[in-house]
C-alpha cells in the first residue's frame, strides 16, 4: 500500500541526504504493488515481528545479493559497458568503477566487490609499492565516499599475494567504514606472515574480519564469496531474498518450550518457506531481471547460482524467556545452551524438509543464515550471539560457545569482539587465538581495537564520530550511520566485553 | 592426590588462560606466591609472601569470601567479588586468595585453552623458588607441544636445576640494578653472583629468551646495569632481545609508590645508549 503520509515525510526531510530520499520513495512506490499472495496467519507474524523480510519491498525486482563474476568481467569486457578487458591498473580500477556502479542489490549499492587482492595481482607488476598504494588509497575512498551503505564488501585471501599486503597498507592508512573487506583464512594455505599483517590492519581501523576458509568452502567450493554482512554466498549468483524468524518474538506467545519446539517454530518456518517461495517466483518468473540484466546477459552471474536465505535471529532471548522462572542464561550455563542446539536442530530439519525453486545449487533446499539485526532489535541479539552484559568471563568459553553453533548457518554467521588495544604489540597471540577458534568451530569473526573509531555495530561499521553528528541532528553521510546510532545506543554496544586485556 | 603430588605442590595466586604479554604468541600464565626480593617498585606486591594467616582482612571482606578456621584464614572464590580489599589492608604483602596446586592441577586447568595459546610462561613471585614444581608442570606442557617460559627475577642460579632447565624453552631475565647499593635499595637484599651466572649461563645454553630492565633514574643504575650485562656476555648482546620498562606507579605498594615515571624521551635515551653498546632488539614498554 501506498503511503502518502510516510512518503511526504521523507520528501520533505531535513535529516536525509537526497540520495536516500530517492530510494526510499522508490521503496515505496514499490510498495504501493500488492503482488505477493501472503496468507492471514503469515500476515500476523509479520505485524507481530516473529516474521520480517528486511525491507526488501512488495514486488522484488533485483535479487538481494548479487556476487558478479567479476574475474570474466576483467578477462573478457562488456558490452553492455562499452569496455574492452583492462590492459593495466588505472584501466583496471576505472573499469571496477564503473562496473560497481551498475550492480544492483537490496540497498542499491554493490554488497560484493570482488576478491579483490586475486583480481588486482596480475596487473600490478610494473608498478611500483607507492605507486599501488596511492592509487588504492584514491579508489578506496571512491567507494567509500559513494558507496554511501555499510553493506559492501571485498574479499581478501586465502593465499597471500603482493596485492594483497599492499591492500592492507593502503587499508590500514585509511579510516573507511567502506568497503568491508573479509580475509579468507586458512593456515594450510595462508602465510602467518599475511595473516598477522591482515591483523594488523584490523586493530588499525576494524578491517578485515576473518572467515574460516575451510569451514566455508563446504556448500559451495571455492567459489564463494562474502558480502553485505557476513552472509556466504556462491559467486556468479547470490542470494534472491532473506527472511528471518525472530526466535525472541515468537518465544512470546509460547506456552512452554514444548509449545514452542513442537507447535509454533515448524508453523512459523513453513511459513517463512512459503513466503520467500513467493517472493522468488515472482522474481524469476515476472520481474524481468533475470532475462533482461547485463549481468546475466553477459555470464557475469547466472539463476542457478542464487537461493534462498533463511534468517534466523534472537536466539538468546528465546532461550532465556523460554526458561524463565528457572534462571538459566544463554551463553553461560548448560541448560539454556542445550535448548538453544535443540531449536537449531529443529530449525534445522524443517528448513532443509521446505522446498526452495529455482535453487539446483542447493538442491532445491533454503541456507540458514544467522541474521544479524535492525536498528529497530530492541531487546533482541543478532542471530546466535550472546548478548552484551552476558558474555562468558572467559574469551575461550565464548569462542567455544560460538564454535558450537556456528555450524548450522552456512549462508553465514560471525561474531564481533572487541580487543585490548595493546595486543597490536602481539599481532602473534591474535593469530594464536583464531587458529584455536577455528579448530573448535568458529565460522567467521570480527575485531576492532576497543579504542577506535570505527565500531562494529551488527557486522558493519560506524564510526563513533559521525553517530555523534547523526544524535546532534546533523545530515551524515552513510545511511548505516541511521541504522548504527541506535542500536549502539539500544544494544549497550560500548559495554561489549573487551577481550583479551591481561 | 599422591605424595609426590604434594611435595610438588605450591601457592598458586593467578592463572591468565590467554596472556598477550608474557612472550611471544597467546600463552596461559601462572603466577605463583612468594618471592626473595622485596623491590620498590614491584607492581604485584600481594604476591610477594605467603600469608601468615593473621586474620586481619577478614572482617572488611564485604562479600564473606574470608573467615578464619582455626589457625587458618580460607578463601572461598565463589563468593569472592575481587573488589581486592583484602590485598589493600594486608601490611605483609601477601594474599588470602591463593590455592594450593600440584603441577597436575595447575595444568588441568590450562589444558581448555590448548588449541588457543602456543605456550606457558611461570612468573611470581619468583616461581623459579619452586623448582621441582616448575619441572613438572614444564613436562605436563611439553607433552602437548606448548613453549615453556620462565619470567625470573634472577636472584636464583638457574645452573643448579638442571632438570628444570631441560624442559625451559627461555628465561625472561630481569636485570634490577648492576651496583650493589643500588641493588640493594631497590630489591631489598644483597646482590649474589646468581645475576651474572644466569645472564652467561642462559645465553650459553641459548636460552636467554629477553633481558629486562624496569627504568627510573632516581631509583636505578640503567645505563651501569646495560653496560653490565653486554659485558658479561659480550657475544651474545647483538642477538638477546632487550625490554627496557617505564617505572609506573599503578598498583605499587613498597617504597616507590609516588615516584614519577619516566617520559618517553628518557625512554628514548636509554634505548640509544643501548644501541650504544650493541643491543639490537630493545623494545619499549
Ligand atoms: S577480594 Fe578479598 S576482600 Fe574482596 S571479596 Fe574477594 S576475598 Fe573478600
Ligand atoms: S592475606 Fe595478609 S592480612 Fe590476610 S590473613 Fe594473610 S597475611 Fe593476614
Amino acid at each position: 500500500m501506498f503511503d502518502k503520509k510516510q512518503a511526504f515525510d521523507v520528501l520533505t526531510s531535513k535529516r536525509l541526504t537526497h540520495e536516500q530520499k530517492l530510494m526510499s520513495l522508490a521503496k515505496s512506490a514499490e510498495n504501493a504493488f500488492d503482488v505477493l499472495e501472503i496468507p492471514e496467519k503469515t500476515r500476523q507474524y509479520f505485524a507481530s515481528g516473529v516474521i520480517n523480510d528486511l525491507f526488501e519491498g512488495g514486488a522484488p525486482y533485483r535479487p538481494r545479493y548479487i556476487l558478479p563474476d567479476y574475474e570474466r568481467f576483467v578477462r573478457e569486457g562488456s558490452a553492455f559497458l562499452q569496455l574492452q578487458p583492462p590492459r593495466d591498473f588505472d584501466e583496471l580500477i576505472f573499469a571496477l568503477m564503473i562496473i560497481y556502479r551498475h550492480v544492483p542489490s537490496i540497498t542499491n549499492f554493490p554488497v560484493y566487490l570482488g576478491n579483490l587482492d586475486t583480481l588486482i595481482e596480475p596487473f600490478i607488476n610494473a608498478e611500483s609499492d607507492a605507486d599501488v598504494v596511492r592509487k588504492l588509497r584514491l579508489f578506496f575512498t571512491y567507494l567509500d565516499r559513494t558507496i554511501t551503505d555499510s553493506f559492501c564488501h571485498a574479499n581478501l585471501g586465502p593465499k597471500a599475494t603482493r596485492a594483497g599486503e599492499l591492500i592492507l597498507e593502503a587499508e590500514a592508512g585509511l579510516q573507511n567504514a567502506v568497503p568491508n573487506f573479509t580475509i579468507k583464512y586458512d593456515p594450510d594455505i595462508t602465510s602467518d606472515d599475511f595473516m598477522k599483517r591482515a591483523i594488523d590492519c584490523s586493530l588499525q581501523c576494524s578491517n578485515p574480519a576473518i572467515c574460516n576458509h575451510q569451514a566455508n568452502t563446504s556448500p559451495f567450493g571455492d567459489a564463494y564469496g562474502i558480502s553485505s554482512c557476513y552472509n556466504i554466498l556462491p559467486t556468479s549468483g547470490g542470494a534472491y531474498t532473506l527472511t528471518r524468524v525472530t526466535l525472541t518474538e515468537l518465544a512470546k506467545i509460547a506456552d512452554s518450550a514444548d509449545h514452542f519446539l513442537q507447535d509454533l517454530l515448524p508453523e512459523v518456518l513453513r511459513l517463512i518457506g512459503d513466503y520467500m517461495t513467493e517472493r522468488i517466483k515472482f522474481l524469476v518468473e515476472q520481474s524481468g531481471f533475470f532475462e533482461s540484466n547485463f549481468l546475466v546477459r553477459e555470464g557475469l552471474i547466472d539463476k542457478d547460482r542464487f537461493l534462498g536465505m533463511f534468517g534466523v535471529t534472537g536466539l538468546a532471548e528465546a532461550v532465556d524467556m523460554l526458561l524463565a522462572g528457572k534462571g538459566f542464561v544463554y551463553g553461560r550455563d548448560s541448560e539454556a545452551d542445550d535448548l538453544a542446539e535443540a531449536i537449531l536442530n529443529t530449525v534445522e530439519s524443517v528448513v532443509n524438509s521446505l522446498d526452495a525453486p529455482y535453487s539446483p545449487l542447493t538442491g532445491g533446499k533454503f541456507l540458514l543464515h544467522a541474521q544479524v539485526g535492525l536498528d529497530s532489535d530492541i531487546g533482541i541479539t543478532s542471530g546466535v550471539r550472546i548478548p552484551v552484559g552476558k558474555e562468558p568471563d572467559r574469551f575461550i568459553d565464548h569462542l567455544r560457545h560460538s564454535g558450537r553453533f556456528h555450524k548450522y548457518f552456512p549462508a553465514g554467521v560471525g561474531d564481533i569482539f572487541p580487543i585490548a588495544a595493546h595486543v597490536d604489540q602481539n599481532t602473534d597471540a591474535l593469530l594464536d587465538v583464531v587458529r584455536g577458534a577455528f579448530s573448535v568451530g568458529v565460522h567467521y569473526m570480527s575485531f576492532y581495537a576497543a579504542d577506535t573509531d570505527l565500531v562494529r555495530i551488527t557486522g558493519y561499521l560506524v564510526k563513533r564520530s559521525e553517530m555523534e553528528k547523526y544524535r546532534q541532528n546533523e545530515v551524515v553521510l552513510q545511511n548505516t550511520t541511521q541504522l548504527g546510532a541506535p542500536n549502539y545506543d539500544v544494544n549497550r554496544l560500548k559495554d561489549r566485553k573487551v577481550r583479551m586485556s591481561d | 592426590m599422591s605424595r609426590a603430588d604434594q611435595t610438588d605442590a605450591v601457592w598458586v595466586n593467578k592463572i591468565i588462560p590467554i596472556s598477550t604479554v608474557d612472550g611471544p604468541g597467546a600463552r596461559s600464565a601462572v603466577f605463583v606466591q612468594g618471592c626473595n626480593l622485596r623491590c620498590a617498585y614491584c607492581h604485584n606486591p600481594e604476591t610477594q609472601t605467603l600469608c601468615r594467616h593473621c586474620g586481619l582482612c577478614v572482617p572488611g571482606c564485604p562479600s564473606g569470601a574470608l573467615s578464619q578456621n582455626g589457625s587458618r584464614v580460607v578463601w572461598n572464590p565463589v563468593l569472592c567479588i575481587d573488589c581486592d580489599q583484602c590485598l589493600d589492608v594486608c601490611p605483609y604483602f601477601s594474599s588470602p586468595k591463593v590455592r594450593r596446586m600440584s603441577p597436575q592441577d595447575v595444568f588441568a586447568e590450562i589444558e581448555p585453552n590448548l588449541p588457543f595459546i602456543r605456550g606457558l610462561t611461570v612468573s611470581g613471585g619468583e616461581c623459579t623458588l619452586y623448582p621441582s614444581f616448575l619441572t613438572g608442570l614444564f613436562r605436563l606442557a611439553k607433552d602437548n607441544n606448548l613453549s615453556t617460559l620462565i619470567d625470573a627475577n634472577g636472584a636464583v642460579d638457574l645452573s643448579l636445576f638442571p632438570d628444570m632447565m631441560n624442559v625451559t624453552d627461555g628465561v625472561m631475565l630481569d636485570l634490577k640494578a648492576w651496583d650493589p647499593e643500588v641493588y640493594r635499595r631497590v630489591t631489598g637484599v644483597e646482590r649474589t653472583q646468581a645475576a651474572e651466572n644466569n645472564l652467561r649461563f642462559l645465553s650459553s645454553q641459548g636460552k636467554l629468551a629477553e633481558i629486562r630492565l624496569v627504568c627510573q633514574a632516581d631509583w636505578i643504575d640503567v645505563r651501569q646495569a646495560l653496560d653490565g650485562a653486554a659485558k658479561t656476555i659480550p657475544h651474545a648482546v647483538h642477538d638477546t632481545p632487550l625490554k627496557l620498562i617505564a617505572f609506573r606507579s599503578y598498583g605499587v605498594k613498597g617504597e616507590m609508590k609516588d615516584v614519577a615515571a619516566p617520559g618517553l624521551s628518557e625512554m628514548e635515551t636509554y634505548r640509544t645508549y643501548a644501541e650504544s653498546i650493541g643491543f639490537t632488539r630493545i623494545v619499549i614498554r
